[in-house]
């Protein structure tokens, strides 16, 4: 199933709710649908649509303008190295090179077993530890080839996935204050 | 060794364990600047912070105090704090996001105090999972221990603060961009005028949009006064400031400095900071305030970091991302790099940015493999001239939002200060540096 859960559709509530305009919560929305499938599936797309009072194209329209949101699977791991100037100058290219061997996959796919997505991305303001990558938007630095195969090796082996959730979870606190009252500042009009 | 004996103003608690924990935080002095600015009125505040001559830091350089200012008079006002932090080799944001997330919030409260905001928001580039993570269990417990919430303080004000995560698109740094996003809308910037920010912005209300290290400052601003503020660096260019020091050096990281003070060399060779260039090569040329800007070479390293110095130079101290390139740089390709950047994440709207900012990387991508040809040099430079016209700084604008005419900043760098190095990939087929 992948219209929003029970649980999911209460989150969105909460977020409807912490802005003066509903449609504000869109983006925060498409977060936690992509949470729970891993990408945003026309199902989900469809369900916050009617959450939000938006048409499943206006959601779409938002959706698709934003690198993060995947309206098509995606692999447990989205590796994202990034190549901007500050990486290239330190071998960012030869490390995306490295990792299109060893994952056998060009920038831009995924891995026969769905794993891993592969990318290459623009600056992701961890330059001080060029060249650097995200896994699941979970930062490293300062990756050799050695260190990339290592990292590979604990993600199949699952000895990070207290670090590196699956794909889709980006934010594991969630607001816990001031929920349903967020209507105290409410503005009257 | 501290380069001046200015005090660190917005990295005091980096390093100091769980930095980011509420108990840390109030351990070493917070949320004493929102105790005190809430005993004084709004208006005292405002003054404070335009005595502090504090430039905003996220790219523009727009004095803080004078933007609360500005605000047209209506209500509600909103206050949007921008944590979107994607200019390349920028990284200072997302340290302070994720290092020090109370001293965020507590100079957003203080500001939306200062200019009556109704609510205040918190937008995160969505890529800072961790920075989300720590940004919200500030929030959490600043709201269970009274410092955000209904009757703050026992004050008898009242806001509440919501952290937005972004979803990637470097556009939504452009403020405009940041509020279409906000309203759950694709990032495109708006036509100013009328969409100022301060007249018609968050819901067509009112509206200030702060950086994050601009937020940083004002709790120290609002206990120390901001005389004390400007006290330190060099006239309009007051206080501490951090610079992301990346590229060749031996040392990158970020490094809060004193304004006008200090220089790119100190940014670059101090042992306190950049620790010189690697391999102990020459310093071939830098990037001295993002992709955004305009280059310079190693006869400018004696330049204070002082934003109208840094502008009457032909530049601009930008987003405080300082990349420094060393002999072994291919110019091309540095430039070729960057250009793709802007192509990647121009939004559209514009033909100047959109076409020019594809044409662009390409010419220079087929110089950079070899294929190029006599008169790309020509080609490349007639482009820009049509995105920015007469190829000045600051840029003519024919956009509707600054990144089209900064487009050309990097590739005009490059050709006039090494146009040689050009000729050589057209004539011999490639790139010397292989
Ligand atoms: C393309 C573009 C990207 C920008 N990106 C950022 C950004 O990531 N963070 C930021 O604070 N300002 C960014 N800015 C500048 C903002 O438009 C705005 O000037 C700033 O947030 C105001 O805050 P300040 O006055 O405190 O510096 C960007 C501007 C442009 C044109
Ligand atoms: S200049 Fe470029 S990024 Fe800015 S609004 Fe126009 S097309 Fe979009
Ligand atoms: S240039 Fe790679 S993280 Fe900034």
């Amino acid at each position: 199933m992948a219209r929003l859960s029970a649980e999911n559709v209460q989150r969105a509530r909460n977020l409807i709710a912490l802005y003066p305009v509903p449609r504000s919560a869109l983006v925060p929305i498409l977060h936690v649908a992509q949470e729970q499938d891993g990408w945003l599936t026309p199902e989900a797309v469809e369900h916050v649509a009617e959450l939000l009072d938006l048409t499943p194209a206006q959601v779409h329209g938002t959706a698709t303008f934003y690198d993060m949101l995947f309206l098509e699977p995606v692999g447990r791991h989205l590796v994202s190295i990034c190549t901007n100037i500050a990486c290239m100058l330190n071998g960012a290219y030869e490390l995306l090179e490295h990792a299109e061997e060893q994952l056998g996959v060009k920038a831009g796919s995924t891995t026969a077993d769905g794993e891993f997505t592969l990318e290459e991305v623009e600056c992701i303001a961890d330059c001080g530890r060029a060249p650097c990558l995200a896994v699941n938007w979970r930062f490293f630095g300062n990756v050799s080839p050695g260190a990339f195969d290592e990292l590979v090796d604990d993600l199949r082996a699952g000895g990070l996935a207290g670090d590196v959730p699956p794909h889709g979870t980006l934010c594991r606190v969630r607001r816990s204050v001031g929920l349903e009252a967020a209507a105290w500042d409410r503005d009257p009009e | 060794m501290p380069l001046t004996d200015a005090p660190r103003i917005v990295t005091a608690r980096i390093g100091v364990p769980e930095s980011w924990r509420l108990e840390t935080y109030v351990a070493n002095g917070g949320y004493e600047g929102l105790r005190k600015a809430l005993t004084m009125p709004p208006e005292k505040l405002v003054e404070e912070v335009t005595a502090a001559s504090l430039l905003g830091r996220g790219g523009a350089g727009f004095e803080a105090g004078r933007k609360w200012s500005m605000l047209r008079k209506a209500e509600p006002v909103y206050l949007v704090v921008n944590g979107d932090e994607s200019e390349p080799a920028t990284f200072k944001d997302h340290m302070l996001l994720e290092n020090d997330p109370h001293q965020i919030v507590e100079g957003a409260l203080i500001t939306a105090y200062a200019v009556r905001a109704a609510r205040a928001f918190v937008y995160v580039r969505g890529e800072f999972a961790l920075g989300l993570e720590r940004m919200t269990a500030a929030v959490n417990e600043a709201y269970e221990r009274g410092f955000i919430g209904p009757n703050i303080l026992g004050s008898g004000w009242s806001i509440d603060l919501v952290v937005h995560p972004g979803a990637g698109a470097y556009i939504c740094g452009d403020e405009t961009g940041l509020l279409e996003s906000l309203e759950g809308k694709r990032g495109f910037p708006r036509i100013k005028p009328p969409y100022f920010p301060a007249v018609y912005g968050l819901y067509d209300a009112p509206t200030v949009v702060n950086n994050v290290e601009t937020m940083s400052n004002i709790p120290w601003i609002v206990l120390n006064g901001g005389a004390a503020f400007a006290g330190l660096g060099e006239g309009r260019s007051a206080g501490t400031r951090i610079f992301s020091v990346a590229g060749h050096v031996k040392r990158p990281g970020n490094y809060e400095v004193e304004m006008g003070k200090t220089t790119f060399r100190d940014l670059f060779y101090d042992p306190a900071c950049g620790g010189g260039i690697r391999g102990d090569n020459g310093l071939k040329a830098f990037i001295p305030g993002g992709a955004s800007s305009y280059w310079l070479g190693p006869d400018q390293l004696d330049l204070a970091l002082d934003q109208d110095k840094v502008g009457q130079a032909g530049t601009m101290l930008g987003s405080g991302s300082v990349v420094a390139m060393d002999e072994t740089t291919c110019m091309v390709r540095a430039a070729w790099r960057i250009t793709r950047f802007f192509a990647h994440e121009s939004c559209g709207q514009c033909t100047p940015c959109r076409e020019g900012s594809g044409w662009l990387e390409k010419v220079l991508r087929r110089i950079e493999t070899g294929a190029g040809r006599d008169d790309d040099l020509d080609l490349l430079l007639d482009v820009c001239d049509n995105i920015a016209p007469g190829l000045t700084w600051p840029p003519q604008q024919t956009t509707i939002c600054p990144l089209g005419p900064s487009i050309p900043s990097s590739i005009v760098s490059a050709i006039r200060m090494f146009r040689d190095e050009f000729l050589v990939h057209v004539k011999e087929g490639g790139c010397p540096h292989g």
